[in-house]
């Protein structure tokens, strides 16, 4: 490798990592905390049945996970100004996100849901519990569990989705290295450069998903 | 102390009723078995008066007030529940929960019990039910009959009026099947009143105070068990007795 290369890599990596830190994860991080509430709400109006409310709920999940997220993000940032709706690059990112992967979330977490057996619910009540200290103490517990592994999928894939965001203006990682490239031309290097930066977090993350499971394992095998 | 009459139930799409009118009277202290071939409706009757199937019509008397089985309100069956306890087949113990926790989460979160006198009542229900050693352990790491008797230790903390059990053997390994049984034996003794849907014919004999025998969805025969047994009226449950006595010897 030659010294410019060595170079412009080592120039480019703090200002890479600086974007990360203080846009790729905040947006992650906001976008998966909306999706996560979104999904759990959702999972839990068709769990519970709730008529209206459940067919919104599918509606929702069919619009959302038909369409393409980058045409979600052009429609809210340059569609909706047309109607007088005009938000921030980044609000808009961290609401499509999280709109976006709450629709996938939320059939997880429905199948989780689905899946604790219906003897738990029956004996939450004959033992004169409420349902939602049954949901609190028993229900959600177990489908948080079972979900996890979905959950930590939706969590990886939106770290490296949020480079989406570039096309938005909104300035993280991955834009921060078009706009470096743009000066240097160094394309296999850069985009090579980010994509390990990419690789590493989200391996913390994939380790970090063990160490949870191990965790959220503590009552043994699910019946 | 309860009483259903004309419980009626059908399930959609089944087409056929599985409960034609069903009677049945319990008074306090009576350890009452329901018997009959499978299929007679005898699951569904207890699962229609713990309101975990909404009966089409029957009445229930409970303590003394009425009650339209078909429309009780959530809130009075909650009310309803608090005062009874009921143990399953395959247990439904808390899964997330270890099984000091499976004990005192209907008193501390059902009846507002303070967390210290709920434990206490936990442990001295896991100690009658000789499972006070296992009280940190989860459901999943036990036997069967001990999860059986984790069931029936979170039926009693609750020092309910009555208890219903449904087969509660049933699920259970032949050689586990004693430990619950004698455990349900000394409840009876205690005066416990308990309303059984049982398979376990030396249970119903000889520690069950009446029997009521179901067959397709009506009450065929139903008395002292003893003279259900010695003496029964039905050729129904003269059939019955002799095909399950009959597969008893040859076990």
């Amino acid at each position: 490798m030659s010294e410019r290369l060595i170079r412009i890599l080592s120039d480019a990596l703090p200002q890479l990592l600086e974007k990360f830190v203080t846009m790729t994860i905040p947006l992650t991080v906001l976008s998966f905390l909306l999706a996560l509430v979104i999904s759990v709400a959702v999972a839990m109006i068709q769990y519970a049945d709730v008529k209206g409310l459940r067919l919104l709920c599918r509606g929702y999940i069919w619009i959302i996970r038909c369409t393409p997220l980058l045409v979600q993000l052009y429609l809210v940032f340059y569609g909706l100004p047309s109607l007088g709706i005009v938000l921030d690059a980044f609000p808009t990112a961290v609401l499509v996100f999280g709109v976006n992967e709450g629709a996938y979330m939320a059939e997880t977490m429905r199948g989780a849901l689905e899946a604790v057996p219906a003897g738990q619910m029956e004996a939450g009540y004959c033992a004169g519990l409420s349902y939602w200290s049954i949901m609190g103490h028993v229900v959600l517990p177990q489908a948080f569990r079972t979900a996890f592994p979905g959950l930590s999928n939706s969590l990886i894939s939106m770290v490296k989705g949020t480079s989406l965001a570039s096309v938005i203006t909104v300035t993280e990682m991955f834009r921060q290295a078009v706009v470096i490239n743009g000066r240097v031309y160094e394309s296999l290097a850069l985009y090579t450069e980010v994509a390990l930066i990419y690789l590493v977090f989200c391996s913390l993350l994939t380790l970090l998903q063990r160490w949870g499971e191990k965790k959220l394992n503590v009552y043994g095998g699910v019946r | 102390m309860l009483q259903v009459k004309d419980v009626y139930k059908s399930f959609e799409g089944k087409g056929q009723e599985v409960l034609r009118g069903v009677s049945l009277h319990v008074n306090k202290g009576d350890v009452t078995a329901i018997l009959g071939p499978s299929g007679s409706g005898k699951t569904t009757l207890l699962r229609c008066i713990n309101f975990l199937e909404r009966a089409d019509s029957g009445t229930m008397i409970f303590d003394g007030q009425t009650y339209d089985m078909h429309r009780v309100p959530k809130d009075q069956i909650r009310r309803i529940r608090k005062k009874t306890a009921f143990v399953f087949q395959n247990y439904n113990l808390f899964l997330n929960q270890t099984v000091l926790n499976n004990v005192t989460l209907g008193l501390t979160s059902g009846r507002k019990v303070p967390r210290e006198e709920a434990e206490t009542r936990a442990m001295q229900a896991l100690r009658r039910v000789g499972m006070a050693e296992k009280a940190a352990a989860y459901p999943g790491s036990l036997s069967g009959g001990q999860q059986q008797r984790v069931s029936i230790a979170r039926a009693i903390a609750a020092e309910p009026e009555l208890i219903y059990f449904d087969e509660p053997t049933s699920a259970l390994d032949p050689e586990l099947i004693g430990e619950v049984l004698s455990v349900m034996r000394e409840l009876a003794q205690d005066g416990m009143t308990m309303l059984v849907v049982t398979h376990e014919m030396e249970f119903a004999r000889h520690v069950s105070s009446q029997v009521v025998f179901m067959e397709q969805g009506v009450v065929v025969e139903s008395g002292p068990s003893e003279a259900f047994f010695e003496a029964p009226k039905t050729e129904r449950s003269r059939a019955f007795i002799r095909s399950i006595l009959g597969q008893h010897e040859i076990r």
